[in-house]
């Protein structure tokens, strides 16, 4: 016996979706065995797991706005510090086109806090003395008493204005391990100690001579030779304001002549040297080109860290949250308790409403779950999706919304059967009704998570995100599961008989006492014009799909 | 059960009918009265009751209590700042939350401790924060926007899916009753409007929407060339397509407001104040009146919008005339 069609077809669509869940699991799968980072469990927001969330709004002044590009960079330079500072698993997000949220498990301590507060502070000092980062005192093998390494000459007391504290600092100093103070603030006018931001080498600095806010602009570009022909090599270029460019000639003018290391002036960001380039000549033109072992990559990035470093974005907390982990966990068990009856009460009602059709439901919701929760984690993974309180809300709501389209489906496919239609026919037309309204129901639903999404900030999101995906879910699942499920099982006797269990009773449902579905004649007396007029507005009336469908026949027509 | 389907059999061949679109005038009465208790009421009683977000002021969360009475917390507060008028609420199965005005760093500290010390907990089972009052009123503008601009995408989707303005100005329409009547509930009754709270009115946008696209694709199915009749009017199409969706409208909506008030009850009873009550209470208001709002006011005002088309006027002459 020969499948029909509509078998076929159905069976089809359930592959899609075996196809689309096995794949999704196959991704994270594949993710986690491979150390990836993939896992089946999604990531919790703080509301959830416990955690401090603070949120940051930038301190302008009037007038002026902050841009993308300068927020993005104040994240880049708040999550070095807060990974600095050790603190692992911290998010740290941009919120709106204003402020950054970060979020951080745990409760912080007031260092960590100063820190995540405190504005990047870029300074040009000049180099007094350099060596390795790793001084041989650290190895703590007896040789305590060995002199500073050869690459600085000058490692003595000789060294004018550094005082014995900063110098025995520098000489004990061991890059390899934290030695600054979070948030520590140094003060301008006194040398310092300290590493490069890699803790290759070890500085003692003279006082800060040039401000980050003295540069007036910083980009990466190639070398160009004196005959205007480009290099291969990367550079940082940088352009000083006026009172930048005075201070820069004025330093430069002084160091040049001096031997190495002192010929060399360090760009300290938040204290951490990064990058101490050898001056090559006298610099009074007010722009500068650092020169040294970039490719594209680095220099772009010094040149970000030059440019947005230099600005004078200060954050003030705007709020700051606390959850405690019990909490968080409390959170969690009666979010997933509250879904759980939430579940069960659609499930009891779909049973009282559509008795062996609520099976229907019942599967459709299972695979629904089931994708929303690979799709949570998928996205948790590739996209640092954080599941919130809200977000669980979401999910929760979704359910009713998502049953409602079987609702919807379901009550088409009875209006079919009370027009006097076999359970089979009545599937099918009463699918291409519902698909339609279901279609354009969603698409008001997602229109809503959309513009919610992109338009709002922190909580908003989570929930939009949640229901626009949910949303989405929704529609492939009643179109690849419960569609095709709801035609195989109209192939069944328990169905097509319209057993008074199967949802589909043709007797409880008053099939044949009418006959229109509120339709009427279209009276014969109606002018033929008219009715021309009428059939070409149903022909409007189309779907695109129908009239797609329409014109390839045509077109099928003609060629033949 | 077998009762409300052979009432839905009834509905759909109508031989029950319920009288939606007729009737209107009660119906435009009752919306009216709603709308203005909703816009009086809140400014009677003083405006809504905004949260901590929204006012600004420091936040403390006492952990593992053994007594979850909130005098110790008031107590507490007023020792190290007698002026303040603390609001304490219990979160959660162990923790209390206490909320102040805006405190200096010293002050919260005291009062930080002085909690502990009230609740003999040790003084890290105490978490102290604040809030900046921007912070609510940046989510809100926010809101505010995406609402405005949801309301004139969705309006033009629906112009374009229906093929007439008309229904989508009744449909945007019913969506402002049902804004009003739920902010205004919340206002009355001083429901504490957080940005969760927010969250769950957003949320009425889709759903109230979603709820009328249902109805009114039948009642266009119904409507179509309805002017060619000579047995029915355009009126009673409408009228047969709302009673023939009511079942499916009491069973989404149903089916829609069971989780959100799985989520309510526990929310309240299990967590006390927090994301969870917020975002379904508003929602829970916001479903049932768009439900309401579907039937009663966005189907009888599209009706209305149109049955005076000429074209309609003359079918229903006819219809009558045959009568």
């Amino acid at each position: 016996m020969s499948e029909s069609a509509v078998t076929k077809g159905a069976r089809k669509r359930l592959t899609w979706l075996g196809v689309l869940i096995i794949g999704l699991v196959a991704i994270i799968g594949l993710g986690t065995a491979t150390n990836a980072g993939a896992s089946f469990a999604p990531k919790l927001a703080l509301d959830l797991q416990g955690g401090t969330q603070i949120i940051l709004a930038p301190v302008v002044q009037a007038g002026t706005k902050v841009t993308e590009e300068q927020l993005a960079q104040a994240v880049s330079i708040i999550r070095q510090r807060v990974d600095a500072s050790g603190v692992s698993e911290a998010q740290i997000n941009t919120q709106g086109n204003n402020n950054i949220v970060v979020s951080i498990p745990g409760t912080p301590d007031e260092n960590t806090l100063k820190l995540i507060r405190s504005s990047a502070k870029l300074e040009f000092r000049p180099v007094l003395a350099t060596s390795q980062g790793i001084s041989a005192t650290a190895s703590g093998s007896g040789a305590t008493a060995s002199p500073t390494p050869s690459a600085s000459p000058s490692a003595s007391p000789a060294l004018a204005g550094v005082d014995a504290a900063t110098q025995s600092f520098y000489d004990s100093l061991d890059c390899s391990k934290p030695f600054r103070a979070a948030g520590q603030v140094d003060d301008p006018t006194l040398p310092i100690a300290t590493c490069d931001t890699n803790g290759f080498s070890k500085f003692i600095l003279g006082p800060v001579e040039v401000e980050g806010t003295d540069i007036a602009d910083a980009n990466a570009g190639t070398v160009t030779t004196s005959t205007g022909a480009s290099t291969n090599t990367w550079a940082v270029n940088l352009k000083f304001t006026g009172a930048g460019s005075d201070k820069f000639a004025k330093t430069t003018g002084r160091l040049f002549p001096l031997a190495a290391p002192q010929n060399q002036f360090a760009i300290t960001l938040d204290g951490y040297v990064i990058t101490a380039p050898t001056l090559q000549a006298v610099i009074t033109g007010g722009t500068a080109q650092i020169t040294g072992s970039f490719d594209k990559n680095s220099s772009k990035a010094l040149a970000d860290q030059l440019k947005y470093g230099a600005l004078p974005i200060n954050f003030e907390v705007q709020s700051q949250e606390n959850i405690s982990a019990t909490l968080g966990s409390e959170q969690l068990t009666s979010g997933l308790l509250a879904g759980a009856i939430g579940l069960l009460l659609v499930i009891i009602y779909s049973f009282f409403q559509y008795r062996g059709l609520a099976l229907v439901t019942v599967g459709s919701l299972v695979v629904a779950a089931v994708i929303t929760y690979l799709m949570i984690a998928l996205l948790s993974w590739r996209q640092g999706y954080h599941l919130s309180l809200s977000g669980v809300a979401g999910l929760i709501v979704a359910i009713g919304i998502t049953a409602d389209s079987f609702i919807v489906y379901f009550e088409r496919v009875r209006d079919e059967l009370r027009d006097g239609r076999s359970l089979g026919a009545s599937v099918e037309s009463g699918w291409k009704r519902a698909i339609r309204t279901i279609l354009v129901s969603d698409g008001v639903s997602l229109l809503a998570a959309v513009v919610l999404y992109a338009l709002t900030v922190g909580n908003v999101r989570g929930f939009a995100f949640t229901l626009g995906l949910t949303t989405l879910i929704d529609l492939a699942v009643v179109i690849l599961f419960t569609h095709p499920m709801l035609e195989l099982l109209a192939k069944t006797k328990f169905f097509s008989s319209g057993h008074p269990w199967s949802g589909f009773d043709a007797k409880a449902l008053g099939a044949t006492s009418y006959v229109g579905r509120g339709a009427f004649r279209v009276s014969a007396a109606v002018p033929a014009g008219k009715a021309a007029k009428a059939s070409k507005e149903a022909n409007k009336r189309q779907t695109l799909a129908e009239r797609k469908a329409a014109d390839n026949a045509a077109d099928a027509g003609k060629s033949n | 059960m077998s009762k409300f389907s052979d009432l839905g059999n009834d509905l759909y061949t109508g031989a029950r009918s319920f009288d939606f679109v007729g009737r209107r005038k009660v119906w435009y009465a009752v919306a009216a009265v709603m709308l203005l208790l909703a816009i009086a009421l809140p400014i009677l009683r003083g405006g809504f009751n905004f949260g901590i977000e929204f006012r600004g002021g420091s936040e403390f969360r006492v952990a593992g209590v053994s007594s979850q009475s909130q005098q110790i917390a008031v107590d507490a507060v007023h020792s190290v700042v007698p002026e303040s008028e603390p609001l304490v609420s219990t979160v959660g199965t162990d923790s209390i939350r206490v909320q102040t005005k805006q405190l200096t760093d010293l002050k919260s500290e005291d009062v930080r401790v002085a909690l502990a010390a009230a609740y003999k907990v040790p003084s890290s089972a105490v978490a102290s924060s604040f809030i900046g009052a921007n912070w609510g009123a940046d989510v809100t503008g926010k809101a505010v926007n995406g609402l405005v601009v949801f309301i004139i995408l969705a309006a033009v989707l629906m112009a374009l899916y229906f093929r007439t303005l008309k229904m989508s100005m009744a449909a945007v329409l019913a969506l402002l009753h049902d804004l009003v009547i739920t902010a205004g509930l919340y206002g009355a009754l001083g429901f504490e409007v957080t940005p969760a709270a927010v969250i769950g009115f957003l949320t009425i946008l889709g759903y109230s929407l979603y709820d009328t696209v249902v109805v009114f694709d039948k009642i266009r199915e119904n409507t179509f060339e309805v002017e060619f009749s000579e047995k029915t009017t355009f009126k009673q199409q409408v009228n047969l397509a709302i009673n023939q969706t009511l079942v499916r409208s009491i069973n989404t909506s149903i089916v829609a407001v069971l989780p959100v008030a799985a989520i309510l009850f526990i929310g309240a009873t299990l967590l006390g104040a927090g994301t969870l009550r917020d975002i379904a209470l508003a929602l829970f208001i916001g479903i049932i009146v768009g439900t309401y709002s579907t039937l009663f006011i966005a189907a009888p005002v599209y009706s209305q919008f149109r049955e005076g088309e000429a074209k309609y006027r003359k079918a229903e002459q006819k219809v009558l005339a045959n009568a």
